[in-house]
């Protein structure tokens, strides 16, 4: 798909670092504040459907690329995976192994920090690579009606 | 009282029942997809009437400690936080879900022309 | 109590209504839309009801769905649907909705009143959940410390979900295919 005019492209890649800014406050105060790792995870991805919006489906795979959505998705769901595993450190699967403070700080909760983080990036990573793939898909789906017509 | 304690209860269940009937009476995908979706709101709106509470004295806050509201007084005026745990991964699913379900019904309209069911049954193969 | 029915009765039967217009109209951008409207009724619900992570996570859920089911739906040839639905068949749903309707009726005998919970393992929670996770936010706690088996169990799901969508998206490798990748 193609993208839009040139106020959309400027004004959403002035907006993206905000967004994407945004998106990682959320998830890492998940622990402190509402959000979490799921909300802020679907805002990241909200912010990167921005840019395949306003820049055009075959740009952004061009440029990103889809390997980058799929290699950081898997590395978010072994991240989650390595804080649960790692939690045999300290006794048994998917125990703490950081130190807990009192609250109302930003190190606190034991490993609950590092796997909101990995949380995050895996849910934003796979949306974001899914409705990457539908919106390429479209595109080539209409340039085949186009140049084969009917040869199916 | 009794009329105030179900009736929230009653219109999730309405909620529900409108799913179902696009699910089953629709032959258009849009339609039963939005069905679906109708039908995965309903129940998150169940869990979370569920876990609301109005306590004796004040009004009811957010399961978060904050330091001017710990203690005692946060425990009498608290909702569950257990529902809403529950209910944040079922939205996320519940999105994951919906676009697997876009993706199908793209490639059944490339394959087939149309999003109708009953063109689709006659079309087959 | 008044001041939270009020706003949650007319949010309700506002969700109802517009999930009934979004099911029985016939052009398929104006359903989409209503759809919206019922997403955003139910984050309005979580905002009445204290659940500020339930809000901010539902309004870009919803807006995320609505924006895939508008490009599914835009610049295809049918936009509105030729509704065919024989009598037999509607007569058995609506059987069928019936018998939910007096299911729900008669388990409603065993649920508790609205706004009068139990509690019982929420309380716990709620007591000693900041000394033995170390975070304010309780939901992030029972989330990721009481329960996070069940985080695993859904981040798996959206694994499965995200890999189903890429693998039937997929247009290189099928043999029948031979001169149409995607990329170029």
């Amino acid at each position: 798909m193609r993208g839009m005019t040139l106020i959309v492209k400027t004004t959403a890649g002035f907006l993206i670092g905000f967004v994407v800014l945004f998106g990682f406050y959320v998830v890492l105060t998940g622990h402190i504040s509402p959000g979490g790792g799921f909300a802020g995870g679907v805002v990241l991805a909200a912010g990167l459907v921005l840019v395949i919006l306003a820049f055009g489906a075959d740009t952004v795979k061009k440029r990103l690329g889809h390997n980058l959505a799929v290699v950081w998705e898997s590395l978010g769901a072994i991240g989650f995976l390595a804080v649960a595993t790692l939690g045999f450190a300290a006794g048994s699967f998917f125990s703490q192994f950081l130190p807990l403070n009192e609250g109302f700080k930003l190190f606190t909760g034991g490993a609950m920090p590092l796997s909101n983080i990995a949380i995050g990036i895996k849910v934003g990573a796979g949306l974001f690579g899914a409705f990457l793939m539908l919106a390429v898909f479209r595109a080539s789906e209409a340039r085949v009606r186009k140049g084969k017509g009917g040869q199916r | 009282m009794t009329a105030h304690g179900f009736l929230p209860y009653v219109l999730c269940v309405l909620l529900f029942a409108v799913g179902i009937y696009a699910i089953a009476v629709k032959k258009n995908l849009v339609k039963i997809i939005i069905g679906v979706v109708i039908l995965e709101t309903s129940v998150n709106a169940f869990l979370v009437l569920l876990g609301y509470r109005v306590p004796e004295s004040g009004d009811a806050v957010a399961p978060i400690i904050t330091p001017a509201l710990n203690g005692q007084a946060f425990l009498q005026r608290s909702v569950d936080p257990v529902p809403q745990a529950l209910i944040l991964t079922a939205i996320v699913i519940g999105l994951s879900v919906v676009a697997l379900m876009v993706v199908m019904a793209v490639r059944l309209y490339e394959k087939y022309g149309t999003f109708d069911l009953t063109k689709i049954r006659k079309l087959r193969g | 109590m008044a001041e939270v029915m009020v706003p949650l009765y007319s949010i309700l039967a506002f969700m109802l209504i517009a999930a009934i217009i979004a099911v029985e109209t016939r052009d398929l951008l104006s359903s989409v839309l209503c759809l919206g409207a019922v997403g955003f009724g139910l984050a309005l619900v979580d905002l009445v009801l204290k659940a500020p992570d339930l809000a901010l996570t539902q309004v870009v859920v919803e807006i995320f769905a609505v924006v895939l089911l508008i490009r599914m739906v835009v610049a295809r040839q049918d936009m509105t649907e030729e509704n065919v639905a024989d009598t037999p068949h509607v007569a058995l749903v609506g059987a069928m909705l019936l018998v939910i309707v007096i299911a729900c009726f008669i388990s409603f005998q065993a649920l508790v009143p609205f706004a009068r919970p139990l509690m019982r393992m929420g309380g716990a929670y709620l007591e000693h959940g900041q000394t033995l996770t170390g975070a304010s936010n309780l939901v992030t706690a029972v989330l990721l410390n009481f329960r996070g088996y069940d985080t695993l169990g859904e981040a798996t799901v959206i694994l499965a979900a995200v890999v189903g969508c890429y693998a039937l998206l997929r247009t290189r490798g099928l043999k029948s295919d031979a001169g149409n990748d995607a990329d170029s």
